[in-house]
Parts: structure tokens; sequence; C-alpha cells
């Protein structure tokens, strides 16, 4: 039995008008210390699927089926009271802007201190000292005095160390970081990341990572997701997928970054706009978007337009594409501007 | 901190410079106090002669000078109608109606905060619906009109004959929609002296009940504005990052809605209240009024019927002072309340 397992997994937002489905029919589990990152554009519903794992959907989403089985347990089911015990004790979370995440009111030691308070009985005193100990594996100098200080006096990158360190101070099982390097520099980025890398490894705990950015997944993981349109469309080991992408979509994704691009070949973009979640095409999502929609001979393939692609294995990974096995011979037809 | 004191000082200094020009305008263009002293009858060389004694014929700034150098050392000139020194009039009318501005101030704050929390969290429930809906109302209904309807409610009470007296049920029935009333809602009642020196309401149970209708009526006036701006401040802070956060690391309710989320909320009401203070003082004046409450609001307007100009003239400079002590106060409230403003005064 897995760590946690995602099964089926179907969110949506009813909105006066329409409905947004935000996460479909998405499965997959977490080990116990592994690090599974989860990669897609911006409004592909990974935000969502994090904070669904912890029931902390904003309105009006609500989970509308599937399970979440967290140690066996299932969570979907559970009382806010039986939640609160796993919400930053289990399984924690690291949000994307530190310094809007922490409260501008509260001094960090203060919102340290609470945080192993909500699920301990112990002292302030103790509770100090695990704090302090915690900003110490993240690096960060004078603790005493950062323990005093609010979060605006401290700069994004120490704020997301502070962070890191209250995701750790009870010990969980699973970290679930949402762009967790998205509002930072890019030389502290890296920081970030080996940190995160180091403190998961050092302390077994399963990490969970997501970002649009290939670049933080490839580093800091060992399995990817790729979501596109509220769907999983490619799931398997990260190396794996980055070297050898099935999917056109990851594909897309992987041509876009800039290192991978050989000299004098321009980027190549995935032409078009991921689509609204309120709107998705019928079939495959990605379809107005894949240029091996047509065969070679330029015919529309039906099954596209027409039927959602079951995930099959192909490569090291599993995805969802009607004519997976079959691109890999083909040579697409060079696509006109869509 | 200090230098933020001084700047703050300096521009009370210059708030209390406006309003002695203003007072001292006030003084010699509103009604004469030389015809009001010596009625009708006085000869036009017993007129010249007491305004010379008052200072009154000397060029304009000669006399603002005397007024501010007088006003400086707290003399205001002795009261036509009380024979006394205004100040001690005003010393002694002022308690009763800070006493009151207290009270209401008080309730404001415990009513506002639960229900403008309570609004946001459970925006559904018909209780959120009936206030906000009732908030709306109570901003445009103005204050005499709730002071008149509480006194009908709560003090002379109301009788209901809908069903017919002569049947038990009927009988219990009228009994059971009338209200009794009694609550008192003249005057000051018999206030005690605490310490030798404190004349209050706070002290008995009697002085409380006393102050509760006009306090509650003065309350309402701010209670609407409170409710709502909690309300809104609380829905857009419940949508921070940070409570969500506080959510996500398992915290309980209450603490986020009373810590987290309260405390971020609270700043803009505080700036608000200190703008409001000032309001509910200029509401005493009716409140005061219709519950005949003996407080400077009262005296001021009797003032005003006599041209007791120095009488005038002293509760405006008094009030004034209160009112640059409240907002100063008011703004190192709000600082230490908000830690991202350091008390030198500059945003960090
Ligand atoms: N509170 C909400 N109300 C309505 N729709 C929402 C809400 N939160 C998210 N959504 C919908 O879910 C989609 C996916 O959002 P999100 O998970 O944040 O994307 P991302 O992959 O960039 O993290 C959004 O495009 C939006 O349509
Ligand atoms: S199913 Fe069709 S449209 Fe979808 S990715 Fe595969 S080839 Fe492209
Ligand atoms: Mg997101």
């Amino acid at each position: 039995m897995a760590l946690l397992e995602v099964d089926h997994l179907d969110i949506r937002f009813p909105l006066r008008h329409d409905e947004i489905r935000a996460v479909r029919d998405v499965s997959f589990a977490l080990e116990r210390g592994e690090r599974l990152g989860i990669v897609g554009e911006s409004g592909a519903g990974k935000s969502v699927l994090a904070f669904s794992l912890l029931k902390l959907l904003s309105r009006p989403g609500y989970i509308a089926g599937g399970r979440v089985r967290f140690e066996g347990r299932e969570l979907t089911t559970l009382s806010d009271r039986q939640l609160r015990r796993i919400r930053g004790n289990r399984v924690a979370m690291i949000f994307q802007d530190p310094l809007t995440t922490l409260n501008p009111t509260l001094t960090i030691g203060r919102q340290m201190i609470e945080s192993l308070k909500a699920h301990r009985r112990i002292s302030e005193r103790r509770a100090r000292a695990i704090a302090l100990h915690k900003l110490r594996q993240v690096q960060v100098s004078s603790p005493e005095q950062r323990f005093e200080q609010y979060p605006h006096q401290l700069s994004g990158g120490l704020c997301q160390r502070v962070v890191i360190a209250i995701a750790l101070l009870l010990d969980p099982d699973i970290i679930i970081a949402d762009e967790p390097t998205t509002a930072l520099d890019v030389t502290i980025q890296a920081e970030i990341i080996a940190l995160l890398t180091q403190l998961c490894g050092k302390h077994n705990v399963g990490l969970i990572v997501i970002s649009h950015d290939l670049c933080v997944i490839g580093q800091l993981t060992q399995r990817l997701l790729v979501m596109y349109a509220g769907r999983i469309v490619e799931q398997g080991p990260t190396r794996e997928i980055i070297n050898d992408a099935q999917h056109p979509y990851t594909q897309g994704l992987i041509n876009a970054l800039p290192q991978m691009t050989l000299p004098r070949q321009r980027l190549a973009q995935i032409p078009g706009n991921m689509p609204s979640l309120a709107r998705v095409p019928d079939g495959c999502a990605f379809h107005p978007r894949c240029r091996y929609r047509f065969t070679p001979q330029g015919r529309l393939r039906q099954a596209c337009v027409e039927r959602v692609p079951e995930a099959v294995s192909s490569g090291g990974s599993r995805v969802a594409c009607h004519w997976v096995r079959e691109l890999i011979t083909t040579v697409p037809i060079e696509e006109e501007a869509i | 901190m200090i230098p933020f004191l001084i700047r703050r000082l300096c521009q009370a200094v210059l708030v209390m410079f406006i309003i002695s020009m203003i007072g001292f305008a006030i003084q010699g263009g509103l009604g004469d106090p030389v015809q009001q002293m010596l009625g009708p009858a006085a000869t036009e060389a017993e007129a010249t002669a007491l305004r010379h004694s008052l200072g009154l014929d000397a060029p304009l700034w000669a006399q603002y000078l005397d007024f501010a150098n007088d006003a400086l050392h707290l003399d205001f000139g002795r009261s036509y109608f009380f024979h006394e020194p205004a100040l001690s009039v005003i010393a002694r009318y002022l308690p009763a109606t800070l006493e009151l501005v207290a009270a209401s101030a008080v309730l404001t704050l415990l009513l506002s905060v639960p229900m403008g929390v309570f609004c946001a969290i459970r925006p559904r429930s018909w209780l959120s619906q009936t206030l906000m809906g009732l908030s709306v109302i109570g901003i445009s209904v103005p204050v005499f009109l709730t002071a008149m309807v509480l006194i009908q409610v709560f003090s002379i009470g109301i009788q209901v004959t809908l069903f017919p007296a002569d049947t038990g049920w009927g009988h219990w029935l009228n009994q059971l929609f009338s209200i009794e009333g009694g609550m008192p809602a003249y005057g000051r009642g018999n206030p005690v002296h605490v310490l030798g020196v404190w004349y209050t309401n706070f002290a008995t149970l009697q002085g409380i009940l006393y102050l509760l209708l006009p306090a509650f009526s003065l309350a309402l006036v701010m209670l609407p504005l409170f409710v709502r701006l909690i309300h809104a401040e609380m829905l857009e802070v419940l949508e921070s990052d940070y409570v969500k956060y506080a959510r996500a690391r398992g915290l309980r309710p209450s603490r986020i809605y009373f810590l987290h989320a309260l405390k971020n909320t609270l700043l803009p009401v505080v700036t608000l209240g200190g703008v409001q203070i000032g309001t509910l003082v200029a509401y005493t004046l009716l409140t005061e009024t219709v519950f005949q409450w003996p407080g400077a609001g009262l005296m001021f307007l009797d003032a005003i019927e006599r041209a007791d100009m120095p009488l005038i003239v002293a509760y405006l400079m008094v009030v004034g002072l209160l009112f640059v002590v409240i907002n100063t106060l008011v703004d190192l409230l709000y600082r230490l309340l908000n830690p991202r403003i350091t008390l030198s005064g500059r945003a960090a």
C-alpha cells in the first residue's frame, strides 16, 4: 500500500452559468520518501489538485468523485476535526509566495510555535527550542533574531526557508509544495531546490512538487505527472519523460525549454492556448493544439476529437493519447498556422 | 518612535492653532457680549467702558494674542450665565459626555466585532443575512429616530391589546408580546463619587442602567458602519494566502478567525474608529438632548441659546483638543498593531 493514493479524483467548481471541471479522473500514488512532480501550464488544475488532497479547496470547489487515501485512510470523508490532525502534522504544505503565506501581523516565532502547539502538548520553551532547531536545519542565519522578526523584515528567499522549516516542524510524512520557487529570484531558486531535495531525502519525507517549470521539476523529483486541462496526460519516471517524452503535449513542453533546443533552432512554443476549464474540447482536450490529430496524409483522426484517450503504457510511462504507439514511427506533416 | 511623536506633536499644535483661530473668530463674530451683559437699558458710554475693559477695542491681532495667551493659561473667561470660569463649567459637564462616549464606543466594539466576524464566516445563515440587511437600514436612520424608538420600546414600553383580553389565552398572548419598558431614559440618575474626585455612572448598577439607553442609541450611529466594515475586511482577509496557510497548518478555526484574520481586519477598523470618535462626540449633542443627559453637549446647546460666548469657545477648544489627543492615540495604536509601519513613521 502506497503512502498516498489518489483514485479517479474529480473536482468541480459550480459557477452561476457553467461548471468548471478543474480536475478529472486523476489517479496516482506516492510512496514513502518519494519525490513526485506535477507539471503543466498555468490553469491546468495543479493547485486545485494539491489543495484538494487536504480538502482545502476554496469555494465553491468540491470533490465530486474519487478518493484520496493517506496510509489507507480515506480523507475525502473525514470531518474537519479529523482533517485538522493531519494538516500541517502528517501532511504539510508550502505555498507559492512566501511573503503572502506568513501572517504579516505575527512574528516568525509566534507562527512556528503555534504550529507546534496545534498538534502537540508542549511547553512554550520546548516549542521554541524545536523551532530554532528547524530554522538552523534550513540554514537560516541567526535564528534567535529571526524568531522575533515579522515576515516583511525578511527577504523572499529567507521567508521561504522559514516556510520550509514550518513544514518540517512536526516531521510530516508528506510535504506538498505548490510552486515553491516561482516567486523567488532565479539565483535563490536553486538554493531552495537543493534544500528541499536534501531535507526530504534526509528525513524520508514524501514530496509533491508542483511547477509549471520543467527545470525545477527535473532537478527535484523522481517521478512526474504531466497535467493538461485537468487531466493527467503522461505519468512516469522524471528522467525518462524528460529524455523521451511520449505525449505530444509533453514533447511540446520539452521543446519549449531553451536549453533543450539546439543552436539556430527556434524555440518551439506549443501553438495556441490551453482552454478554459469551463470549456474543455471534446475528445482529447489537447487536440486543437496537437499536430498529430492529422494523419501524415492530412486526414483528421476521428478518435482525437471524439473519444477521451485512455492511459496506455509507452516508453517508461503511462500516456493518454490514442496514437502514442504510432506517433513514434510517423513523421508529422508540417503545421500551418493554427 | 521619538521622531514620530515629535511630528505628531507639531501637527497637533498646528491643528490647535487653527481651532483657536476659529474659536477666536466665533468669539468676535457671534452676538454682542456687551449688550448681553449689560441688557437693553445700558447707555452707550457704559457699553464703551465695558468694551474697553474687556479689551474689545484693541486691534484684531492683539485681541487674538490676548485670547491665545489666555487659552494657553487655560483661561477662557467667566461664563456669563454660571458666573464662574468657563473651564470649570466644562470640567463639571464633560465627564458625563466622556462616559457616554466611552460606553457607546465599548458597546460598538463589543457588538460590531462578533457581528462582523460572524457575518463573514457564516455568510449564508439567516442571522448574517438579517444583520447585514439591518446594517444597511441602520446607516441611513437618523439618530433621534432610533433614540425615540428605543425610548418607546424600552422605557415607555409597548402594551399589546391585539388579542381579546377577556379570554385567558388572549390575555396571555397580549402579555407575551407586550414589553414592560421601565428603562431610565431621562438624565443621569444618581452618579456617585469614586475616590473623591470621579463622579461616575459606572460604579453602580443603577448608574449603568441610566447610561444604557443613551449609550446604546449613540452606539447605533456607529454600529452599522463598523459591522459592514469588519464584515467586508474579514471577507477579504479570509481569502488571503495566510489564512489558507493557517488552515493548511491545522490550526483551530477559533484561532484562525480571532487571531490570524481579526488582527489584520482590525487595522482599518482602528483607523475608522479614530475618525468616528469625533463624529461620536458630535452626535452627543443630539443624544444628550433626547435623553436630557447632563453632559457637555447639552451644556453647549444651552450656552448657544444664551449666547454664553466664553462657554461656547471653551467647549470648542476643549473638544478640539480632545480630538487631537484621541487621533494621536489612535495613530499610535495603529502603528502598534501594524508591524509593517515602523514607529519612525516610514513604511518599512
Ligand atoms: N476558487 C475558484 N473558483 C472558481 N474556479 C476556480 C477556483 N480556483 C480554481 N479555479 C479554476 O480551476 C482552474 C485551475 O486552477 P489552478 O489549479 O490554480 O491552476 P494551476 O495549474 O495554474 O495551479 C482555474 O483556471 C479556474 O478555472
Ligand atoms: S489523442 Fe490525438 S490529439 Fe490527443 S495527443 Fe494524441 S494525437 Fe494529439
Ligand atoms: Mg497554481
